[in-house]
């Protein structure tokens, strides 16, 4: 069976490869749309309007000479401001960060460049990746395009917007326990998070080494697929790139569900918001209706999932952030000697949740504690592995939830870091796998607000979890459209 | 088996703030105190378990060292990177005095 759905990128991309549209015309549109409403949103740090325009214009000239551009001919992409970008301002949303200018571009910035993209800026996150609403932002939140009273969801929550609100049709974020998938559902596109290592992490600033993974944000799943297709293969910059073929989605995304086993992971479905737990039972339906046996599973283990990966993540964390110490790049706050510069660097530059994690990684590796904490954690990602692993033995994909709720008003669980933490509950055990899993709209909340529910898929299985993506979208009862002016 | 530790204090956040080059104003360390707190109260669940026949994952895909063709090979401009730095001499980071003594 056929489930294509919408493809705004691919079919600009055929438009501008074929001649018939120009990548300059494009791109103005875009612009337009950002000039018009990011002022209220607030989804880039940075507008690169002019090497935007270059990019365009070698696009166009080379569609003039009779090249392919490549596949993304044309598209616009919005880039996390994780993401290096040689000589342009990379600032992971941190005053520590504010002015620098890496030295090198991130392999998914090459790869997009030579696939044709048009990159227009660097999106607002959470200061280095750390939140799940992007209130923890240097540049203050984001706004959530369906609400502006409301988040988008985070880390990635600029990147998010800029493709619910038409600023761009694509955009990388990177997902490190939902960073992807959690602001993709509270803003009503495709978020992605793919198998660890089928992406570089070549120029992603790092937050947690063995969790972080780049993936792409669109409006269909045929475009996420066609962005993942692009970014993702071996990287000799990266030693933990998969040295392996890379699953292409692209091709098989239309092939349907027809003969997969799909489990409902009851574990998920606990005490979410009621809505959200009727829309996933209804994508669980769709799905049986599309040809899939459906069935319940228990993976007990991922009720362990919100603990560890917040002694994980932060140890992890605290090693990384080491190296923001006012000696080679970014802020210095001057002193009469080295660790008094240091830490009054380091002081002024970070802000409270950034902070609040260092300390939080320190102590759970530190001596007396590491076995009690960080120790353990470890020994529960193991569990979590098996508990996946013994569910994929019956099953192809398992469905659940996104997130536990629709887009919370921006201020709600700031001043509460474990009630924020929840938000990730739903997201968490797939990082700590190493899994793919993606977020597809799914309806809206009788407040109008997006609904996302989420497919999970064993390593390396992207081409099976873009399938039933795929259905599950083309049963997707509309989603409530953008509102304001544009 | 290992044990659950005490309730995190006011005295270890000061000295963990320290460990990893932050200061803390006292409200900063009244708050922080009581968050983290809360968040390891909240990991008591891991940290009570008895897992001692169940080995740790580092990584979620096994990861092995990865070595390359030993060839020159262009990296990144010096000049380049040193610009990004606060403060530099004769094309070296310059830091203030490390040691206790007067330069």
């Amino acid at each position: 069976m056929s489930v294509a759905g919408p493809r705004p990128a691919t079919d600009l991309a055929a438009e501008v490869r074929g001649g018939s549209r120009r990548a300059a015309d494009v791109l103005e549109e875009h612009l337009a749309a950002i000039d018009a409403r990011d002022g209220e949103i607030h989804a880039f740090n940075l507008v690169t309007r002019d090497e935007a325009r270059a990019q365009a214009a070698a696009v166009d000239a080379r569609v003039a000479r009779g090249e392919d551009p490549g596949p993304l001919a044309g598209v616009p992409v919005a880039l996390k401001d994780n993401l290096c970008t040689r000589g342009l301002p990379t600032t992971c949303s941190s005053r520590i960060l504010a002015g620098w200018r890496p030295p090198y571009d991130a392999t998914v910035v090459t790869r997009l460049r030579e696939a044709g993209a048009v990159m227009v800026g660097k999106t607002n996150m959470d200061e280095f990746a750390m939140g799940s609403s992007t209130e923890s932002s240097a540049t203050g939140p984001t706004r959530n395009p369906h609400d502006t009273g409301r988040v988008p969801g985070g880390s990635s929550g600029g990147s998010a917007a800029a493709v619910a609100a038409g600023f761009a049709p694509l955009a990388l974020g990177s997902d490190t326990g939902g960073s992807i998938r959690q602001p993709a559902a509270l803003c009503g596109v495709v978020g992605m998070k793919p198998t660890y290592g089928t992406v570089s992490r070549y120029g992603l600033i790092a937050f947690a080494s063995s969790l972080d993974q780049i993936g792409p944000f669109a409006r269909s799943v045929a475009d996420a697929a066609q962005l993942f297709d692009v970014i993702g293969g071996h990287d000799p910059a990266d030693s933990t790139s998969l040295n392996r073929p890379t699953p292409r989605a692209l091709s098989v995304v239309d092939e349907g569900v027809a003969g997969m086993t799909v489990g409902v992971l009851a574990e998920y479905l606990d005490g979410v918001d009621p809505e959200v737990a009727a829309r996933t039972r209804e994508a669980a339906d769709a799905l049986a209706a599309a040809g899939a046996r459906v069935e319940e599973v228990s993976v007990p283990e991922v009720l362990l999932g919100l603990s560890a990966y917040y002694l994980i993540a932060p140890a992890e964390a605290s090693s990384n952030l080491a190296r923001y110490d006012g000696v080679r790049f970014g802020l210095r706050v001057d002193a009469e000697d080295t660790v008094t510069m240091n830490t009054a660097t380091r002081s002024a530059g970070f802000g409270a949740e950034v902070k609040r994690r260092i300390m939080l990684g320190t102590y759970a590796l530190s001596a007396g504690y590491m076995d009690a904490y960080y120790n353990q954690a470890l020994r529960v990602r193991t569990l979590i592995i098996e508990g996946f692993a013994a569910a994929y033995r019956t099953c192809d994909v398992l469905l659940g939830p996104t997130t536990p709720t629709t887009a919370f008003a921006i201020g709600e669980k700031v001043g509460d870091p474990m009630t924020m933490y929840r938000s990730d509950v739903c997201t968490i055990p797939t990082n700590l796998a190493g899994h793919p899993a993606v977020s597809v709209p799914f309806g809206s909340s009788s407040g109008g607000l997006p609904i996302g529910v989420q497919l999970l898929a064993p390593a390396l299985a992207e081409r099976t979890l873009f399938r039933a993506a795929a259905v599950v979208e083309a049963a997707a009862p509309v989603t409530a459209a953008v509102g304001g002016r544009s | 088996m290992t044990a659950v530790p005490e309730r995190l204090t006011r005295d270890q956040v000061a000295h963990v703030a320290n460990l990893a080059r932050l200061t803390l104003t006292e409200e900063e360390l009244e708050l922080f105190t009581g968050q983290l707190a809360e968040i390891l109260d909240h990991a008591a669940d891991v940290a009570s378990l008895d897992l001692s026949g169940v080995a740790p994952t580092a990584h979620a895909m096994a990861v092995t060292n990865v070595l390359r063709a030993d060839q020159a090979r262009p990296c990144l401009d010096r000049d380049e990177v040193l610009e990004a730095a606060p403060s530099v001499e004769d094309h070296r980071f310059r830091v203030p005095r490390i040691l206790g003594e007067a330069p």
